[in-house]
Formats: structure tokens, sequence, C-alpha cells
């Protein structure tokens, strides 16, 4: 377990990342992984809109379009935006918070290999040419009725990968509260952690009724239930209220994250302390309450009723309200700041129209009367681009070029960045601008083609343009982040100067036990108060130092998720071959005995002798 | 291994530990005489009923018997779990998160739902 840079063989190299427990290499790993699925959903939408592109086109049929289309979304919310979120948590929080790890590495690698193995599953569908279908959302009234195998892909791998995301979420819960350092009291935690913390106790609560849901349906279509048949005496609408509790928390899961970079990006770079933290704070609270309180809002036409509806309007408009004080402060943040603008700048400024557009449209919807009309039109799509790539996706790009240094010990090429959002920035306005009004002349969403002559046609081309304009920044961004890698130029540990928080004051990438000794944090934003005071290394040491515990990497996890993809191929072909209940059984009994392994393992990790991080230091240059 | 360290009391904080622990045990001795007294209560109104005593309706006894539950699952919670004490904060948060939104949730289903 020395830390002398050695070279070791790519057996051993992969084996490191298979049995990786090291928040900092999963950090990685949910960033690939999740940006590998970034471009598959990527590629989906490239498809849709050119079938889209002229009106009665066949580029695609009108099955795979439902194909694309369901693919398309849950790809990019399941197996992209959440995994490359959580891939910054991973790699950026336990360094806020001045930790060394998270609380159950172990775990976060379950967690990993869940997501990793239930994506895998979703996708392999497209092999077996039996795609899941019925939308994102899977309504029970189509995807009951969906033939052959896509709706079952997608049940059981969304099960698969929502029970890392579980893991994930409680995994993050505990490490922020027990593992701050020295003085890191909850109002001095930066932003990001926060939001991190609320994210994960929204997927603490909105998660397990999902996993219900998803069992109803597991059953309904594979095991001869009849939750949501209402000829055997069930209810469809049932699965919309279930999917709906979970799905609304869940696109607050994937901005509050977000919103969390931005706030360190805006201080950052107007180079001042959040305008407003505590309001920040309590409006992330508020945010992540008032989540769980509005879901009927996408079901107003379902017919609940006058007195339901007026009742969730309500509370869905309230929403608006912290959301408001957070763009506000944000705002002010910049007030009177020295601001520098670098890519990650410019993607928070870019944000913020974009954000408060889909916020705008978001009221108009929950105006429950104005979404008669709204419903299930381009609207629709329109908002919720505007929110998600608007919000979600421009702050994954922001902090994929704020903390790739702290990722990778490399900074990404800032022309070459600029380039890209230009690019992504012009085009997410015209593809989704003009949807707003496709939405108003009729255009219904989730429709594979449409006739001439309805005033639809140049709309859905310039659309079209602004998705290619948004691939080219893409590519240019997987370029930056070739060459930047190719090139190698390391950099110290605050390359943008004027970090703030606690991962700043430590190397780029970070040593694998972070902290040669636990950090003391004396405000917020620790990191400058220091340096205001002339504390060069921005860090004061709680401890001498000392050795340290660490977690032993282990193989265990992988094998555990392999165990339940078996299992899930074994639940699908049941009825129709033979091997399928063999195949169910035996891959639960592996995961089952993975699991007894582990317990009965007795794995109580490894000490860094206090010899080797003081020769690390020395290494370094004195690094206090 | 870590360096193991020692840490003595002074008398004071020795005295007043042992007086908390003291009033400690003394209210849960108190809160599970009171928890056995409710549970004999709950049951004797159960017999009651079935014996007819004039008086002892259903009406009555549900509300009661629940009512007694929630005040058995609060000293529970407050003084076995020792939720009473300091440092308990995030747990009572989520504990009332999950109360608050198992409760809202059953709510909309019976009304807007089955009903
Ligand atoms: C001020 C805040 C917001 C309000 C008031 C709001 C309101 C709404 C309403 C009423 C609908 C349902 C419209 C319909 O189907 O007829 C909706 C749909 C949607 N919203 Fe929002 N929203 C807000 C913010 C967000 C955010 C931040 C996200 C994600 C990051 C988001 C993602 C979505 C998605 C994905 C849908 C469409 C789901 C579907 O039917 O496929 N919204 N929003
Ligand atoms: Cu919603």
């Amino acid at each position: 377990m020395s830390s002398v840079a050695q070279k070791k063989g790519f057996g051993a190299t992969l084996w490191d990342w298979l049995t990786t427990v090291d928040h900092k290499k999963i950090g990685i790993l949910y960033f690939l992984g999740g940006g590998f699925f970034f471009v598959v959903g990527g590629i989906e939408a490239m498809l849709i809109r050119w079938q889209l592109h002229k009106p009665n086109n066949d580029f695609v049929s009108a099955g795979l379009f439902n194909d694309l289309i369901t693919m398309h979304g849950t790809t990019m919310i399941f197996l992209a935006a959440m995994p490359i979120l959580f891939g910054f948590m991973n790699a950026i929080v336990p360094l806020q918070i001045g930790a060394r790890d998270v609380a159950f590495p172990f775990i976060n690698s379950l967690g990993f290999w869940m997501f990793f193995f239930g994506g895998l599953f979703l996708n392999l569908s497209w092999f077996f040419q039996q795609v899941p279908d019925a939308g994102w959302t899977s309504y029970a009234s189509l995807s009951i009725a969906s033939e052959g195998h896509g709706v079952d892909f997608y049940a059981i791998g969304l099960q698969i990968a929502g029970g890392g995301t579980l893991m994930a979420g409680i995994n993050f819960l505990v490490t922020i509260i027990n593992m701050r350092a020295p003085g890191m009291t909850y109002m001095r935690m930066p932003l990001f952690t926060w939001t991190t913390f609320v994210a994960s106790a929204m997927i603490l609560f909105a998660f397990p009724p999902l996993t219900v849901g998803l069992f109803f349906l597991t059953f309904d279509r594979m095991f001869g239930g009849n939750f949501f048949d209402h000829t055997m005496g069930g209810n469809t609408i049932i699965w919309e209220h279930i999917f709906w509790i979970f799905g609304h928390p869940e696109v607050y899961i994937l901005i509050l994250p977000a919103f969390g970079i931005f706030s360190e990006i805006f201080s950052t770079f107007s180079r001042k302390r959040l305008f407003g933290y505590p309001s920040m704070v309590f409006a992330t609270v508020l945010i992540g309450f008032l989540g769980f309180m509005v879901w009927a809002h996408h079901m107003f036409t379902v017919g609940l009723g006058p007195t339901a509806n007026a009742i969730f309007a309500v509370a869905t408009m309230a929403i608006a309200v912290p959301t408001g004080v957070k763009i506000f402060n944000w705002l002010l943040t910049m007030w009177g700041g020295s601001i520098r603008v670098t890519t990650p700048m410019l993607y928070a400024l870019g944000f913020i129209p974009s954000f408060v557009m889909g916020g705008v449209t978001g009221v108009m919807q929950g105006a429950a009367p104005l979404d008669y009309q709204l419903h299930d039109s381009y609207f629709i799509v329109a908002h919720f681009h505007y929110v998600i790539v608007g919000g979600v996706v421009l702050g994954i790009l922001a902090a994929t070029h704020y903390w790739w240094p702290k990722m990778f010990g490399t900074l990404l090429d800032e022309a070459l960045g600029k380039v890209t959002f230009w690019f992504f920035f012009i085009g997410f306005h015209m593809t989704f601008l003009i949807q707003h009004w496709l939405g108003f002349w009729g255009m219904p969403r989730r429709v594979w083609t449409f006739m001439d002559g309805q005033g639809w046609n140049s709309a859905n081309l310039i659309s079209t343009i602004g998705a290619f304009l948004m691939a080219i920044g893409v590519i240019v961004l997987v370029y930056n982040v070739i060459i930047t890698s190719v090139k190698n130029v390391k950099v110290a540990n605050d390359p943008w100067g004027d970090g703030r928080t606690l991962e700043w004051a430590i190397e780029s990438p970070p040593i694998y036990y972070n902290f040669p000794a636990t950090p003391l944090v004396r405000g917020l934003d620790t990191v400058w108060i220091e340096k205001m005071e002339g504390n060069e290394t921005g860090l004061t040491p709680a401890e001498p130092i000392k050795d340290i515990h660490m977690p032993n990497g282990s193989i265990i996890p992988i094998l555990m998720s392999f165990g339940l993809f078996i299992a899930g191929f074994g639940a699908m072909f049941r009825t129709e071959e033979s091997w399928g209940l063999p195949v169910l059984i035996f891959g639960l009994l592996w995961t089952f005995v993975a699991m007894a392994a582990r317990s009965l393992q007795d794995d109580t990790g490894y000490y860094v002798k206090k010899d080797e991080i003081l020769r690390d230091l020395k290494r370094k240059g004195g690094q206090k | 291994m870590a360096d193991v360290q020692v840490y003595k009391r002074t008398p004071a904080e020795q005295q007043l530990a042992q007086r908390r622990s003291k009033k400690a045990m003394r209210d849960q001795v108190m809160m599970f005489s009171l928890m056995i007294f409710l549970t004999l209560v709950s049951f004797s109104m159960v017999v009651a009923y079935e014996a007819g005593v004039a008086g002892f309706s259903k009406y009555l006894i549900i509300p009661m018997v629940m009512l007694f539950a929630a005040v058995q699952v609060g000293l529970q919670l407050y003084y076995f779990m020792h939720m009473s004490e300091k440092g308990h904060g995030i747990p009572q948060m989520f504990m009332y998160t999950g109360a608050l939104l198992g409760f809202l949730i059953p709510l909309t289903f019976v009304t807007i739902v089955w009903w």
C-alpha cells in the first residue's frame, strides 16, 4: 500500500478500479459511467430530432420512435444526470467536509456497481430488440399492454439501478452527518454539501415509492399480479400517483446539486462570500419539503376533481418562492464582486436566464386550468428541457470544468471550454425555445411524425438544427478532454486561484487519504479565511499527524450486483423458457452468497503509518 | 495502532454524571410502570367490552386504545430510545418527516383515489 508512484501492469490497474472503495475513484467511475450513458442518450435524442425535422418523415418507424423517446428519457434521468451528479458528490463532498472517505466505502462501491449493471441491463434491451416503449413514465395503462420484454427491461433495470441510488443517498446522509471535520458545523458547510445532503434526504424518501411501484409493475407483467389492471379490480391511476410521488422529488434531486454547484461557482468567481447563505440553506431545505407535496400537478387532467387540483396548484406555485430566493441571492453574490468570467462562470451566467424561463413555464403549468391546454403538448417538453438542460446539464458541464483539476489533476482548455459553452447554449435555446410555440400551436408530445400544412414545419426544423449545435458543443468537450489528458499538464492545489472551500487546500488530485491531518474549520469558506489571515496553505490542522485508518478494497460489490443482473434475466424469461426459474434462483443465490461472504469476513481495514505520511509530505515539498 | 487516550474525570464531573444517571434511571422506571399501566388499561377495556359491561362501547374503546398506543410509541422513542437526550435532532427530523409523509400520502390516496 505504498503511495510512492509505481508503474502497475494493466491487470493490476484494472483490478484496482474494480475493487476500489476510494470515494475519489468511485466518483470518477460514476462520472465515466454517467458520461457514457449521456452520449448514448444524446445519440437517441439526435435520432428523435432527425425523425421530426420534416413532416411525414419515415427515417425511423413508429415503434422504434417510441423505443427512442422512452430510452432517451430513462437514460438521461437515471443513467446520465444522476450518476454524473453522484460522481461529483463522491469526488468532492468528502473533501469539502474534511473527511477521508464516505461513511460506508463498501456500500459506496456497491451503489456504483448496481447502477452500472442496472443501466447495462436496461440498454441490453436494444440487442434483444425488445425495447421499453411506454415512455419514461411508463403509465400502467400502456406498460401493462406493451408486448415483448421491453417494459420488463425497464422495470428490472430501474429496480437494480434504483437500489444503487438509494444506497448512495443513505451513504451521503451518514457521511455528512457524521464525518465533518472539527469546526464544520452545519451552518459552515459549503452549499454543494448542503444540496447533496438535502438531495440525499429526498432520495431516502422518494426512492422507496419507486421501488414499490416497479415491484407492482414487475408482478403485474411477469408474475400474474393485477395491481394496475382495472378489469381485475386493480387501479391504473395508482401507478401514476406512485410514479409521481417519486418523480417530482426526483426532478429536485437533480436540480438541487446543480444549485449547489452554481453557488460554489458564483462565490468563487465573484470572490465574495455567497450572499444570504442562511437563506440559501433554508430555501434548499424548504424546496426539499415542498417537493413532496406537489406530485399531482402532473395529473391535473386525470380528473382528480377541482378541490385536489386547486390544492396541488397552490402547493406547486409555492415552490417558486424559495427558488426565487435563490436566484436573487446568486445575483446579489455577483453584485459588487470582482467577477472573473472563466468557463464555469460562463455556464453559471448562462444558467440564470435559462433556468428562470423554465421556472416561469413551470408556474404556468402549475395553474391547473391552463395546464388543460398545455398538458401533453410540446410546451411540456420545452418546460422540462429548460429546467433540466438549462439547469441540471449546464450545472454538470460547469462542474466538469470547475472540478476537473480536482478529479484528474489537469485543467481543461479554457478557450475550447468557451467554444463548447456557446455552441451548447445557443443550440439549447434554439432547440427548445421554439417548442413552447409548437405546444401552443397544438403539436402533441410523443408523436412519431406530423402532417404537412399545420404550420409546424419550420419550427421543427429549427429545433433539429439547434440539437445539432448542442451535439457539436459536446463533441468539442470530448475533444477538449482528450487533448487535455494527452498533454497531461499537472496543476497545483488551487488552479483557479480563488478557491474558498477545503477541496482547494489539498493537491489535485488528492492523495488517497485526502488529508494528512484532519483540518480545523474556522468558518464558512474556511480556506478563504485562512488565506486572508496570511496562512498560505489554507489549512489549519486539528490534530497531530498520526496513523490513519483506511478501508480495504473489495471485489464483492461487483459480484453482488452481478447476481442481481443474472436474476433479472431469469425473472424476465421465467414463463417462456425452462431455464428462467433456475437462473432467477441462481442469480439471487449468487447475491446472497456474496452478501454472506461479506458478513462473515472480518475485514477491519488497514493503517497508513505515520512515517509514510511524513514521507509523502516531504516528497510534496513540506505542505503542512 | 492509533494511540489510546485516557481521560480522567474530576470529582465534580464524576458527581454530576452520577446524579444524571440516577435521574435517568428513575425516569426509566417511572415510564416503564406507566407503559405497563397503559397496557393493562387497554386490555381491561377490551375485556370489559367483551363481557358487555355497560358504557364500554366500541366507539369509546377504539379511539382510546389508539391514543394509548400513540402515547406508548412516544414514550418508547423518548425514554427508551433516548430521543429526549441531546444530539438526536437529526434522527428526530427524519422521523417526523417520514411520519408526515406517511400520513399525508395515504390521506391523499384515501381522498382522491379511493373515495
Ligand atoms: C418552479 C418550479 C417548477 C414548477 C412550478 C414546475 C411545474 C411543472 C408542472 C405543473 C408539470 C406538469 C405539466 C404537465 O404535464 O401538464 C411539470 C412537468 C415537468 N417538470 Fe416541472 N416544474 C418546476 C421545476 C422543475 C424542475 C426544476 C425540473 C427538473 C429539474 C422539472 C422537471 C419536470 C419534468 C421532467 C416534467 C415532465 C414530466 C413528464 O411528463 O414527462 N420541473 N413541471
Ligand atoms: Cu413536478
